[in-house]
């Protein structure tokens, strides 16, 4: 008998229909789970009890009637909370947003609530979404449910550590440099990010606006395409959304991979990656050759720039975007003489070391004398990457690599380095910046019982293809999840 | 060689009031950063056209209709000051 | 040392479409502090703008009415400064390319004309209010502002001109015909008492005959045309004053102070802002086609230029058509022609006596019972010596004030030319008996005497009489 906070949201959505559970009964044992975990975790930043109750017993009424929205009805979700919801605090993990209330929700958030889903609360984050490990949040860390020692992962760490210890069946996480599929690496999760402008950006607290995509984080492939459903699709309230059909992401799911045409990233697979990963990393390739997968060797020389690349945009974007941040019309002022040493104050109280230092590096990117140098520059290494990801799917229908260099790092191994963080993102960032889908797909565990992701890409609108891969490697693996009475041991 | 910043303009430009000591750590935490992020300088890009959007979408506009705007108590609900309706900050230095 | 003024405006044109640039709250004037606010418009986290299309649809308009080139391609930047009227503290912009570029303007002024060139116009948004309380009500003494945002995101347009004007005169005259093409656009109120349309001058002075700029100091705070022309005056004998005395003009921003007729300096320009442009991320390129183009250009109506010309061929003088053209008054006049009025006589009474009695009953040419028809009727009147040029005047007054059509209030107010030549005789006869000794002279040959004689005419018959008949039957009957 699977326990409740270790169902998959499709295993849930039987039991809900055949009645051996109810939408409430779910949340209680999500949050039994969460009153059980959170103080070791503290993957949660807000649980809204109030919320999700009435939002479960809304669904046990629709489902009494006989309404159906669809596998998400009654399903507790946890959303990382730099994502509005109306009238629940949102912090986006800084002190600068303590206490405050949003007016609205996010577009995907509310499309998750149309698609009945019950929403158990706000996740923890790397301050701004800035991070790899989710130490930098002003509200504590988040530990990892495998570890307690280990970091989850950023700056989705809370959303993909309340998948892996059960205190929530999926969640909501943003990816701006892989901030969904890192941590779902580390925590043994499925993470993935969408093509970007698949999802609307409305609502999500930007941090680099060309970069950010909101995406799901599951416990199965299945799941995270489920999720992905509900909330893709255009938004008139995002001017960069995509206004053209989706693609049909359930497509390619259980044709295998026969005659797939597989492309290694070479500079993302060798150098740099620990011995464990690129072990289960290989052992994967294997199997997928074992299915008929056509294993190829793929050379994208770009991607070699792609931090520095991405260390120069990001914080660019993020200087201009947390500009608002300034204690005039909302959250915490610190007050002065006048409204400039109002803002100033604000704003170093307010801002976290990480997030100070981008933001300084972001204004000194773009400031007069230094753009063409710096940010102009990156932007045409960015479309050097975008154009080496589409000579190589000339070649191939995937390209794989490891999702992260290493398996989940001690907490405060890399806080005194900034730099060394930045590292954690290498595999991941490309895809940010060409704007194509990828997704991480737990495989494996290192030594230490850690777990290993392995990371599919697609070009641009390739959903289908880029699931037919996943799905099919996850089959193949013999990965073993995170059993809720283990989480957090 | 780590790159050198006048970290004060910075700070300014970027409205943060940062203290001595930070702004020498911070300075020369950037100053490393920078030399890594100053490899992109390495690859030629000649007649590359800069990326400004990862979408090759045009036009994407919308209709002169006029949508309801949040309640002014809504609004002012989340302002640390206010005064009959409006939000309140000090005085301003610059012009 | 003689110098030559270089003048160049940068203008702000708020444009009336119903909801903001980039969010869709309602962008009218007047409302509640802050009750046309929304996450966007606040920068709120997590917003987002979407462009308004009509706004686009409309700075083509102004673009193409403007001469100017339109970009095929156009993409907006971020402005990034911190200021508390600034939701985001940046402001969505445009920075490289413009919506449109290379435009000009044709200014008269006394008679003489000049190709003002239009630099570029592009897209932005405004800025909130803010309200300074404590001190004086001026910045520098304020204990605290006060903001509201109700106007941060309405639709901004601004046109920067080349620096060709080359004096306060001609730089009014600019402004005028900006303020007077936009209007017939209708793409704005452009209102300068709220703020609809504002502008800001940058002025040099340079020896005649050299090239070389001089230091550019820009003017803000001109609240009205007439104050734009006065700041002007003054900063040019300001700056000529300080190169006379050997000194050299610093480059800076000034204040102008209707009241004292003064400029003050406010910032030195030396620190000159960092604005650090960008694309904005948040929104994809406009590409407009030559058909969106052309249909904006088909759709464009007449512009006050084509009219003017238009309105001096069918015989009107330069100087009267610009004031019918610029006072509004264009409609009623070609009703009026076309009904049959003579445009001369029409155009004469438009702005003389109606110009004058709008003003005098601050009322305008709609609020009126005048029509082209009745203004068509009353040239006819007199056309057909029904009634005489004088007595036009009091008829026009009449119809405007409602006392019904120009032939009725030329019967109620008795004005009408007498007709009947047997009673004409018979008053010429009365005054010639009357006037003996003048009579003789006008018998003799004296002219003179004949107007003295005249005005006898007119008076006895409460002006009346057929001006041409009483002239030949006093010099007949003499």
């Amino acid at each position: 008998m699977v326990e409740p906070p270790d169902l998959t949201i499709r295993a849930a959505a039987e039991a809900l229909r055949a009645g051996t559970i109810t939408s409430s009964g779910l949340l209680d044992a999500v949050l039994d789970q969460a009153s059980r975990t959170e103080a070791e975790l503290h993957s949660y930043l807000t649980i809204d009890r109030e919320g999700a109750t009435a939002a479960a017993e809304a669904a046990d009424i629709a489902f009494s009637r006989g309404e159906d929205r669809g596998l998400l009805q009654g399903i507790p979700v946890a959303v990382k909370d730099n994502m509005v919801t109306n009238g629940v605090e949102t912090t986006a993990g800084s002190q600068v947003l303590s206490g405050y209330v949003p007016p609205y929700d996010a577009t995907a958030v509310a499309r998750l609530r149309t698609a009945g889903a019950v929403i158990v609360g706000k996740a923890n984050l790397d301050e701004f979404a800035m991070g790899s490990s989710t130490e930098n949040s002003a509200y504590g860390p988040t530990r990892n449910p495998w570890n307690t020692d280990r970091v989850p992962g950023g700056s989705s760490g809370g959303a993909a550590a309340s998948v892996a210890a059960g205190s929530a069946l999926a969640s909501l996480g943003s990816d701006t440099g892989g901030s969904i599929r890192q941590p779902a690496s580390l925590c043994g999760v499925v993470g993935m990010k969408p093509t970007y402008g698949l999802v609307s950006r409305y609502g999500l607290i930007a941090f680099a606006s060309s970069l950010d995509q909101i995406g799901p984080i599951a416990r199965t492939v299945d799941d995270a395409v489920t999720v992905l459903e509900a909330i893709a699709g255009h938004d008139p309230l995002d001017a960069t959304s995509y206004r053209g059909q989706l693609p049909e992401f359930r497509a390619g799911i259980g044709r295998g991979v026969d005659g797939m045409r597989v492309g290694v990233v070479r500079e993302l697979s060798g150098e740099g990656i620990d011995a464990d990963v690129l072990a289960a990393f290989e052992k994967t390739l294997e199997r997928l050759r074992g299915a008929g997968a056509k294993v190829v060797d793929a050379s994208l020389p770009s991607t070699s720039y792609a931090l520095s690349c991405y260390y120069l945009i990001a914080p660019a974007e993020c200087s201009a975007n947390l500009a608002r941040f300034d204690g005039v019309r909302y959250g915490n002022r610190v007050d002065g003489d006048t409204v400039e040493e109002m803002m100033g104050r604000t704003r170093r109280s307010g801002f976290g070391p990480e997030v100070t230092r981008r933001v300084l590096l972001g204004t000194y990117a773009l400031s007069a004398g230094y753009y063409d140098a710096f940010y102009g520059q990156a932007q045409r290494v960015r479309t050097l990457v975008s154009r080496d990801f589409a000579s190589a799917y000339e070649h191939v229908d995937v390209l794989v690599s490891p999702t992260s260099p290493t398996t989940a790092f001690e907490l405060g191994a890399r806080t005194q380095d900034p730099l060394s963080m930045y590292m954690s993102d290498v595999c991941t960032i490309p895809t940010n910046l060409s704007g194509d889908p990828s997704i991480s797909v737990p495989v494996g565990l290192d030594g230490e019982g850690l777990p290993i992701g392995f990371q599919v890409m697609a070009p641009a609108l390739g959903e289908p293809v880029l699931f037919q891969a996943a799905a099919e490697i996850e089959r193949l693996s013999d990965f073993e999840p995170l059993r809720a009475a283990e989480a957090g041991a | 060689m780590p790159i050198d910043i006048d970290i004060a303009y910075v700070a300014r430009l970027a409205r943060i009031d940062l203290s001595g000591e930070e702004l020498a750590r911070f300075g020369s935490q950037l100053g490393v950063i920078l030399e890594h992020a100053a490899k992109v300088q390495d690859l030629p890009t000649g007649d590359v056209p800069p990326t400004a959007h990862p979408l090759s979408m045009v036009n994407s506009f919308r209709p002169d209709e006029v949508r309801p705007s949040l309640e002014r108590s809504v609004v002012l609900d989340q302002a640390p000051a206010s005064e009959d309706g409006y939000f309140r900050v000090p005085p301003a230095l610059e012009t | 040392m003689s110098y030559e003024a270089v003048i160049g405006i940068e203008t702000h044109v708020e444009l009336r479409t119903r909801s903001k640039m980039f969010c869709g709250c309602s962008a009218e004037f007047g409302a509640e502090p802050n009750t046309h606010t929304c996450p966007v418009c606040l920068g709120l986290p997590g917003s987002l703008p979407v462009p308004n299309e009509q706004a686009i649809d409309w700075i083509i308009a102004i673009g193409l009415a403007l001469n100017s080139t339109i970009a095929p391609r156009s993409v907006f930047h971020r402005k990034n400064y911190f200021y508390a009227d600034m939701p985001k503290n940046y402001q969505i912009s445009q920075f490289d390319i413009p919506v449109c570029s290379n435009g000009r303007l044709a200014v008269e002024v006394d008679g003489e004309q000049a190709l003002i060139g239009v630099t570029r116009v592009h897209m932005e948004e405004d800025t909130g209010k803010s309200t300074h309380v404590g001190g004086d009500g001026r910045i520098q003494s304020a204990d605290y502002t006060l903001l509201d945002f109700n106007r941060a995101g309405v639709p901004l347009v601004e046109i920067v001109s080349e620096p060709d004007l080359r004096s306060p005169a001609q730089a009014r005259a600019y402004v005028q015909e900006l303020r007077e093409i936009v209007a017939t656009l209708d793409v704005s109120d452009v209102k300068l008492e709220e703020g609809s349309m504002r502008f800001d001058a940058n002025i040099s002075l340079r020896p005649e005959g050299i090239e070389e700029f001089g230091v550019k100091v820009e003017i803000k705070n001109m609240n009205s045309f007439r104050s734009l022309e006065r700041a002007l005056s003054f900063e040019i004998d300001r700056q000529q004053r300080v190169l006379d005395q050997g000194g050299r003009v610093v480059l800076e921003t000034r204040h102008w102070d209707e009241a004292a007729g003064v400029t003050h300096s406010m910032r030195s320009k030396e620190e000159s802002s960092d604005y650090r442009y960008f694309t904005e991320p948040d929104l994809v390129p406009i590409e407009i086609s030559d058909e969106w183009r052309e249909r904006i250009r088909s759709e464009l109506p007449e512009l006050p230029a084509q009219r003017r010309a238009r309105y001096v061929e069918m015989g009107v003088d330069p100087l009267t058509a610009a004031t019918v053209v610029g006072g509004g008054l264009g409609e009623i006049f070609e009703v009026a022609v076309s009904t049959g009025g003579s445009a001369r006589t029409v155009s004469n009474w438009l702005v003389g006596e109606v110009t004058a009695y709008l003003r005098r009953e601050s009322t305008s040419i709609g609020e009126t019972p005048l029509t082209g028809e009745g203004l068509a009727e009353l040239a006819h009147l007199v056309e057909s010596g029904d009634l005489s040029g004088s007595a036009a005047k009091p008829v026009l007054e009449g119809v405007l004030s409602g006392e019904g059509s120009p032939r009725e209030v030329a019967v109620a107010r008795d004005l009408l030319v007498m007709k009947d030549t047997g009673a004409l005789e018979a008053v010429v006869d009365e005054i010639l008996a009357g006037h003996p000794d003048e009579a003789t002279r006008l018998r003799e040959g004296d002219m003179k005497v004949l107007g003295y004689l005249m005005g006898m005419v007119m008076r006895a018959t409460g002006g009346k009489a057929d001006p041409k008949l009483a002239n030949e039957m006093l010099r007949d009957r003499a």
